[in-house]
């Protein structure tokens, strides 16, 4: 076992307790207004939790946390977002690495044309992480164990990833995230497709993850987001609304459209 | 009545089934359309439907069963006598439906009754000059049996024709008055309308494959022929393509196959690099704009005609490679060479490689790039770890309908490696393919019959069976890729 990808370099800058900052980040998709104005500190070794309604941008800001909107030709990004301190919009930031450091689940599981062991394997090679195959072997099974998901693949780690039941494939996708060791795991709506068993054990591994990540999570599910995080932003229209920690936000909501927001759907 | 105003009739009467079908429909149910299991215009095309089609299906078996019908029965009627020296029966029984079909036409136009013609004798009439009059030129004076034939064939035709009419304008009926006699809120309208669907859906396939196997059996008969009058053994293994006009020819189908595949190799060699290479830039790193501006350019290759490709191989390429590459590295002073041929086969196939490979790779979902750029890895290493194997069985049929395009190539090989079937591996040679020698062995002065001719079918089923063998082996390694990944 290798020791956890979140050890030094990240208790050095914790004497803030901020592992990344936004400041007035402004998201246009062409002439649309998508993020108004946001700031959100998100803490190391927390879940921070995204709610809101369909289309209030949610998606939108989890993505320029890694600069996955670079991708997309229409998308402008304004404001500050700071990974331990450093701008990650700069020039001299190489998304390529951003994404390393941050990594991503995507709401549909999307595991690689390739085998379990591959799909796994896929970040650390791409990165260099392992010198020997030994290594890389050590590598995948700690992800995978991480993933919850190691007992009901070890027998086929050479089957093809595609093959998994639809929670299967979303842990091996998370499972993936973590072995390329990032230091902060960015899930968008996770468990959106999966049932409620797979849920379940999705949530446990977030939980567990909170050990050494900070995670973000996107969900739709209020449920959801009171059971697995600590800190809770909710999102209307492009605006932060509220942000503050997750008890807080389901006891007492300060904004009025918070408390609609959340009454609704809970009641 | 002729045919077209039959199949107008028949027609008519199915849109009028149509209509009245329809509005039976809702008469049955007191125009409460509810009440039907189907809408009332599924009624009115079940209709329409039971007028057409059994009157249509007789329509066509008769025209084409008639004839048969007829010939047989004339052609027993003509005596052995007056089949020339060296003619055949079915010389004859042309002339006969010539002069049946010259009467036809001087009665149309009114020189000639019905009477008259019952009258004709080769005795009084000059039936060569009265058929001239009517614009019909027969090769010699008409023999009295020729002639008889000839009235017989028209009466026997005439009545089969009135016989046709009447069964079809029956059955038209029928099938109107019937179906829409069994009309009610019941009926399955919907069903009998969409099984025909089916059946016309089921048609249309059975058609392409149907000509498939019907080109295969025009190649069989004539390459069987063709093995009876040259050893099979010989035609497979020998290594000397040399026909001979005489006879005694040398027909080995290896330098030819050699060169089909030299040629087509190199072609491929080409297009597939470069065509994948296109693919990637146009549908990962170039814009939209870029890309719809760029894919039609490049797609213009693939409508060029062939024959331009080989002037462009003849007068630019040939010249530039002899000149260029093979004089001064010593290696040949043709300026047909496989590699000339090659060269320009492969600019032609760049589009169906290229353009095929380009909408495969934007086919696979950005899901698999996201979860790629996901885990920080760069562009290329996407490209080259995630979409192209995702890609891959595609790319692979796009690469394989290029190879076959290579090995069917005609034009481009004779204008550009020229017309002499070699086997060599000096790529600045002339060498030729078996499009090409099908074509020569085809056009010219020979007996039809003669083995140096009917090489071509061989040469041909050959080409058509490796190509199927290429299609399959497509088919199997698809299968394969998929079975893994999907």
């Amino acid at each position: 076992m290798y020791d956890a990808p979140t050890n030094n370099a990240e208790i050095n800058v914790d004497q803030n307790e901020i592992k990344i900052s936004a400041r007035n980040v402004q998201v246009y998709y062409g002439d649309s207004h998508a993020i108004k104005d946001v700031n959100v500190d998100i803490a190391p070794r927390t879940v921070t939790a995204f709610i809101g309604p369909s289309g209030c941008g949610k998606s939108t800001f989890l993505r320029c946390l890694n600069r996955m909107n670079d991708t997309i030709d229409v998308c402008r990004v304004e404001g500050r977002i700071e990974l331990d301190g450093e701008d990650i919009y700069d020039k001299r930031v190489d998304p390529v690495q951003l994404r390393a450091r941050v990594g991503m689940v995507f709401q549909k599981p999307n595991p690689f044309p390739k085998s379990i062991y591959d799909n796994v394997a896929y970040g650390p090679r791409i990165h260099g992480m392992a010198r020997s195959k030994a290594d890389l072997d050590e590598i995948v099974e700690t992800a995978l164990r991480r993933g919850a998901i190691w007992n009901e693949v070890k027998d086929r780690l050479h089957a093809p990833g595609t093959g998994l039941s639809g929670g299967q494939q979303q842990r091996l996708c998370i499972a993936r995230a973590i072995a390329t060791q990032p230091e902060v795991l960015l899930m968008d709506e996770p468990c959106s497709a999966l049932d409620p068993i797979a849920t379940a054990q999705v949530e446990e591994l977030i939980d567990d993850l909170r050990t050494n990540y900070s995670v973000v999570i996107v969900t739709h599910s209020m449920q959801q987001a009171a059971r697995v995080s600590q800190k809770t932003a909710f999102f209307h229209l492009g605006n932060l609304v509220e942000f503050d920690d997750t008890s807080r936000i389901f006891t007492q909501p300060q904004d009025p459209r918070t408390e609609s927001y959340i009454t609704g759907r809970i009641g | 009545m002729s045919l077209g105003i039959l199949s107008l009739i028949v027609l008519g009467l199915a849109g009028l089934g149509f209509f009245v079908g329809r509005a039976r429909a809702l008469a049955v149910v007191g125009g409460d359309g509810r009440k039907l299991h189907s809408l009332p215009s599924y009624h009115g095309q079940s209709v329409a439907l039971f007028a057409a089609l059994p009157a249509f299906f007789v329509f066509g078996v008769w025209l084409f069963v008639q004839p048969i019908l007829i010939e047989s029965s004339i052609s027993g009627t003509i005596p052995d006598s007056i089949i020339p020296e060296g003619g055949a029966l079915s010389l004859v029984m042309a002339d006969v439906r010539r002069i049946a079909d010259g009467l036809d036409v001087l009665v149309q136009s009114g020189s000639l009754t019905e009477a008259a013609i019952a009258e004709l004798s080769t005795e009084t009439t000059d039936i060569r000059a009265l058929l001239a009059e009517g614009g019909v030129a027969l090769g010699s004076d008409v023999p009295q049996p020729v002639l008889a034939a000839a009235s017989e064939y028209r009466a026997m035709n005439g009545t089969g024709r009135w016989a046709m009419t009447g069964l079809v304008l029956v059955l038209a009926v029928l099938g109107l008055v019937v179906s829409l006699r069994r009309i009610t809120p019941d009926l399955r309208a919907r069903n009998i309308s969409e099984a025909f669907v089916k059946a016309l859906l089921i048609g249309a396939s059975l058609v392409a494959i149907l000509t498939t196997v019907g080109i295969v059996f025009s190649l069989m008969f004539e390459t069987i022929n063709f093995f009876k009058m040259y050893p099979a053994k010989d035609f497979f293994f020998s290594t000397v393509w040399n026909p001979q006009f005489r006879g005694g020819s040398d027909l080995g189908i290896l330098p030819l196959l050699w060169g089909t595949l030299y040629v087509s190799f190199v072609a491929l060699l080409f297009a597939v690099p470069l065509g994948l290479m296109i693919a990637i830039y146009l549908s990962e790193y170039a814009g939209p704009k870029l890309r719809s501006l760029a894919k039609p350019a490049i797609e213009v290759l693939a409508g060029i005609p062939t024959i331009v490709y080989g002037l462009f191989a003849l007068v630019t390429v040939g010249p530039l490679l002899r000149d260029y590459l093979a004089q001064p590295l010593g290696l040949g002073t043709s300026s047909s060479s496989v590699l000339t041929a090659g060269l320009v086969m492969g600019i032609m196939l760049i589009p169906f490689v290229s353009s095929l490979s380009d909408d495969i790779i934007n086919a696979v979902p950005q899901a698999m790039r996201d979860g790629s750029y996901g885990l920080g890895a760069t562009r290329s290493e996407t490209i080259r770890q995630v979409v192209l194997p995702a890609a891959l069985p595609g790319v692979v049929g796009a690469i394989l309908l290029a190879a076959s395009r290579a090995i069917g190539e005609t034009m481009i090989v004779v204008m550009g490696a020229g017309a002499a079937a070699k086997l060599g591996l000096n790529p600045f040679e002339a060498m030729t393919t078996v499009t090409v020698k099908i074509v020569s062995q085809l056009t010219g002065d020979t007996e039809f019959a003669s083995p140096e001719t009917l090489v071509a079918f061989a040469l041909g089923l050959t080409l058509f069976v490796f190509t199927l063998g290429l299609n399959v082996l497509a088919l199997i390694i698809v299968r394969k890729y998929r079975e893994q990944y999907e």
